[in-house]
């Protein structure tokens, strides 16, 4: 039971961060000329439910503190107050707040209790400065005077009639007449009449129902919020109890089966009116947006999807189911007079595995808006704390991407907006000097470009300073003074570690680490970030990511009749060795001249521990790879294919393998391993290869010889 | 997923009283037993790809219908002078539960040979041969007929030196 109760709390969690979502984007979206107010009733909904949910699973401080913030909404949402910047600010504030509260319940972490306190007072001082005509709005009271529309009364009666399957629905009649007990005074009648004897029962069906007096100053409100939960799953009546006559009062236990289903359907109706606020919680609760992925805390690996990408993979599926039974008939009575139809067939058959991996693919992807949604609210707050008037223009919301990629890209583009904001945009001031607009503009678009993601982020500021990254990059001793360097060459040098342009380290942006942390993480996932700048006119960063981690780009090589697959993306260049190029330096360690370049070769048979049947060098191929700022040139016997691989995992049933990041299936059914670049570089560093002394001699006399 | 695999650990491990059932293979001359309910399936030896920097003893891993599955050579494992694979060679492909998580490994043995019925008390545990040989595998010993079965614990087995699992986290790390 426990454990139950664990699930639904993670579920109530994920809800809640959705409902957050939308109220955030709700309150950024407020025109403030003509509000909207539908707009105001999205975001009272969203706090409601959480409030609700709160309550149920006894996150008191939660409850309370959603509690003022819906006050407040009700108060909007009713038109007894004119909306204001004010309370925009503490709504929003209050999500903040609302959201690490919920961090911290959820890590069993204590509250913050002075950001809760300032947000409570601030929440009072605007609630008292307009509701006074209301009368000593005490917070209790208040919720029923923002939801009541029926006056309080001193008894009830109510008819809890659940359907059948309740208990699968994961609710428990106790927990709910414990609940209304809390309410005031309860007298509570079991009606078993419906309960099959013993043997025939079903304990996983609920036949019981309940008639309950309650007596108290209660609202009919407080009593169909303790019923939320089962809203639809029971019949439910509640009545004012003073209006039902004693005779009246006994009535339904004495019915019949047939008078009480037909009342049913009438409380059905009756209570559709009663209990609407529920339902349209629920409505509010059930339809996206949601933005779990995005969550740093939320480790639950779930996924929404749309119920048109299931229909079409179960068509597929259909399809495919077909295609077998046509084969699996071709194949039962075959002669070669059907041999056209089992080419059409296979043809067939192709092409609905291809559907199907497409489908399935697509079940993983997401609209990139996950992560934009973000930053209309991160633009917001810091163009006011630094002065500045920005506009973010989003663009392409709707492009798709694997939800793991999406999950990884949000920290490093938040980067990258922030530094737009900071060092991109001008102040208002220095920008109409400039004879630019006064308000800056940030550009956020996605598109698709092949089978790549490209996301750009735009400004329309002062362009990257090549002066200033030049000498900061000689004063990090990161080129030398009489470096010729392109243009590009210098935006480059941002990337590169420690580097940080800002005069002044501020608050938002120029910590020093950064640049080069983004693109780590953006190559991580097999992407690219570049970045293009024109003074005066702004800079683009891009960044380039492949749709999904599941599928990968490779290269097939051959090392001592093994193959291996080269992440494409690694791959800088392939070239045929030329002996006169090989350099061996002390230790064994081997160089290559490439152009004015030398880099380190790796032997992948040594490297891998495998036994080459042959060392000479000039044979091979060299396979010029890039990892972390470091290309090295790994040694194989031959290039074969390219081609597109699901990747694997060997942990599942093995365990991570220094230099391996994966497996494969190749078309012949055989496993081929994927190489980690920078694993396989790391390790190589480590097991530097000794070439036995007699080489090294051998080697030195040859090139006396050719000298 | 980790808890279903202790429950079903669990089960398996709870029919201790009944009579198990354990498939014999012969490896150098000797019967070894595991229990069945571990076997997925039996298959002949097919070349596998093999993994760099792993002992001799893992031979590689194979695609078991779209899975990757380690095998692991037990005559290699156990010290035993490796012989010429023949058309007796198989490969039993096994579920082993370690650390809450559950695997599938193959492993190579010279024949399948039997299926045996066997008392968990007439399961002796192994003599103490000292240093002499590494008993820290073997379940427990059984006479069956005129043959003397050797049971091993898989779950040991498959889960010792190169082939543990060195914690959730690097194991999750990718």
């Amino acid at each position: 039971m426990a454990l139950d109760m664990e699930q639904f709390l993670q579920i109530f969690f994920e809800e809640s961060y959705e409902g957050l979502d939308i109220m955030e984007s709700g309150l950024l979206n407020i025109d403030f000329g003509a509000l909207d107010s539908e707009s105001i009733n999205a975001i009272f909904r969203a706090a409601h439910s959480i409030k609700g949910g709160a309550g149920t699973f006894g996150l008191m401080e939660v409850a309370d503190f959603t509690h003022l913030m819906e006050t407040l909404l009700d108060q909007l949402r009713s038109g007894q107050r004119q909306i204001s910047q004010d309370d925009v600010d503490v709504l929003l504030e209050s999500v903040d707040c609302l959201r690490s509260m919920l961090d911290e319940c959820k890590e069993k972490a204590p509250h913050d209790q002075e950001r809760i306190a300032g947000l409570k007072a601030r929440f009072n001082v605007l609630l008292d400065g307009e509701s006074s005509q209301e009368g000593a709005p005490q917070s209790e009271s208040q919720n029923a005077g923002g939801e009541a529309s029926t006056p309080n009364q001193a008894a009830w009666k109510i008819h809890f009639k659940p359907h059948s399957h309740l208990f699968q629905t994961g609710n428990d009649p106790v927990r709910i007449l414990r609940e209304l007990d809390t309410l005031g005074d309860m007298s509570v009648h079991l009606d078993s009449e419906h309960v099959p004897v013993l043997s025939m029962l079903d304990p996983e069906e609920c036949s019981m129902k309940w008639d309950i007096q309650l007596h108290g100053e209660v609202t009919k409100e407080q009593i169909v919020e303790v019923f939320e939960w089962v809203d639809g799953d029971c019949d439910l009546t509640i009545e004012p109890l003073e209006a039902l006559t004693e005779d009246e009062l006994e009535e339904p236990q004495e019915n019949t089966t047939e008078s009480q289903t037909a009342e049913a359907v009438e409380v059905e109706k009756a209570e559709e009116a009663a209990v609407q606020e529920a339902a349209t919680k629920v409505e509010a609760a059930a339809p996206p947006p949601k933005k779990a992925a995005a969550k740093s805390g939320g480790d639950t690996a779930s996924i929404r999807v749309g119920i048109d990408k299931v229909d079409a993979l179960i068509n597929i599926v259909g399809e495919l189911v077909i295609t077998q039974s046509m084969l699996s008939e071709i194949g039962s009575n075959f002669d070669m007079s059907r041999l056209e139809r089992l080419a059409q067939g296979l043809t067939q058959l192709e092409r609905n595995t291809r559907e199907l991996q497409e489908s399935v693919m697509r079940i993983r992807m997401l609209p990139i808006s996950f992560v934009f949604q973000r930053f209309p609210r991160m633009v917001r707050d810091l163009s006011r704390k630094l002065n500045k008037n920005i506009e973010l223009k989003l663009s392409g919301e709707q492009t798709e991407l694997d939800k793991t990629v999406l999950e990884k890209i949000g920290d490093p583009m938040v980067h990258l907006v922030r530094n737009a904001l900071d060092h991109g945009v001008e102040s208002p001031e220095e920008r109409v000097r400039k004879g630019k607009p006064e308000h800056g503009t940030v550009h956020l678009n996605a598109s698709h470009e092949g089978g790549n993601i490209v996301i750009e982020i735009s400004d329309d500021g002062a362009g990257l300073p090549k002066d200033k990254i030049f000498k900061k990059a000689l004063e990090n001793g990161l080129i030398d003074e009489d470096a010729v360097l392109s243009d590009e060459k210098i935006y480059d040098l941002i990337f590169q570690p420690g580097f940080s342009t800002a005069a002044e380290v501020s608050d938002v942006s120029g910590r020093g680490v950064g640049m080069d942390v983004v693109r780590r993480n953006i190559k991580e996932l097999g992407g690219n970030v570049e970045v293009s700048s024109q003074p005066e006119k702004g800079s683009t960063f891009t960044i380039r990511l492949p749709l999904t981690l599941a599928i990968l780009d490779g290269q097939l090589v051959e090392v001592e009749k093994q193959t291996y697959i080269v992440p494409l993306v690694s791959i800088v260049e392939s070239i045929q060795i030329k002996p006169q190029f090989v350099n061996s330096i002390a230790g064994g360690a081997e160089l290559y001249k490439l152009r004015d370049d030398y880099i380190p070769i790796v032997r992948m048979s040594d490297v891998f521990g495998l036994s080459p049947e042959d060392k000479r060098i000039d044979t091979s191929l060299l396979v010029v790879v890039e990892g972390d700022n470091q290309r090295v040139g790994l040694l194989v016997d031959d290039l074969l294919s390219q081609q597109q691989v699901v990747i694997k995992s060997l942990e599942t049933n093995f365990k991570k393998v220094e230099g391996i990041s994966g497996a494969t299936i190749l078309g012949d059914g055989t496993v081929a391993l994927i190489l980690d670049i920078n694993g396989l570089i790391e390790y190589s560093k480590s097991k530097i290869v000794k070439i036995p002394p007699d080489e090294i001699e051998e080697k030195e006399k040859g090139e006396v010889e050719a000298a | 997923m980790s808890m279903s695999a202790v429950t079903e650990a669990e089960v398996l491990n709870d029919q201790s009283d009944a009579a198990r059932q354990y498939l014999t293979f012969m490896l150098a001359g000797e019967e070894y037993g595991v229990d069945i309910l571990r076997v997925q399936e039996i298959k002949g030896w097919d070349s596998v790809t093999e993994i760099p920097n792993t002992p001799d003893y893992i031979k590689g891993v194979i695609n078991l219908r779209g899975t990757i599955v380690p095998i692991v050579d037990l005559r290699q494992r156990f010290g035993m002078n490796d012989i010429e694979y023949g058309p007796t060679t198989v490969v039993i492909v096994l579920k082993v539960y370690a650390q809450e998580r559950s695997r599938v490994m193959g492993i190579v043995v010279d024949a399948v040979s039997d299926v045996y019925n066997v008392d968990s008390e007439a399961l002796q545990p192994p003599p103490d041969f000292g240093a002499l040989v590494d008993v820290e595998f073997v379940q427990g010993l059984a006479t069956v007929g005129e043959t003397m079965l050797i049971a091993l614990d898989i779950d040991k087995l498959l889960n010792s030196n190169e082939l543990q699992i060195l914690d959730e986290a690097t194991a999750s790390n990718d």
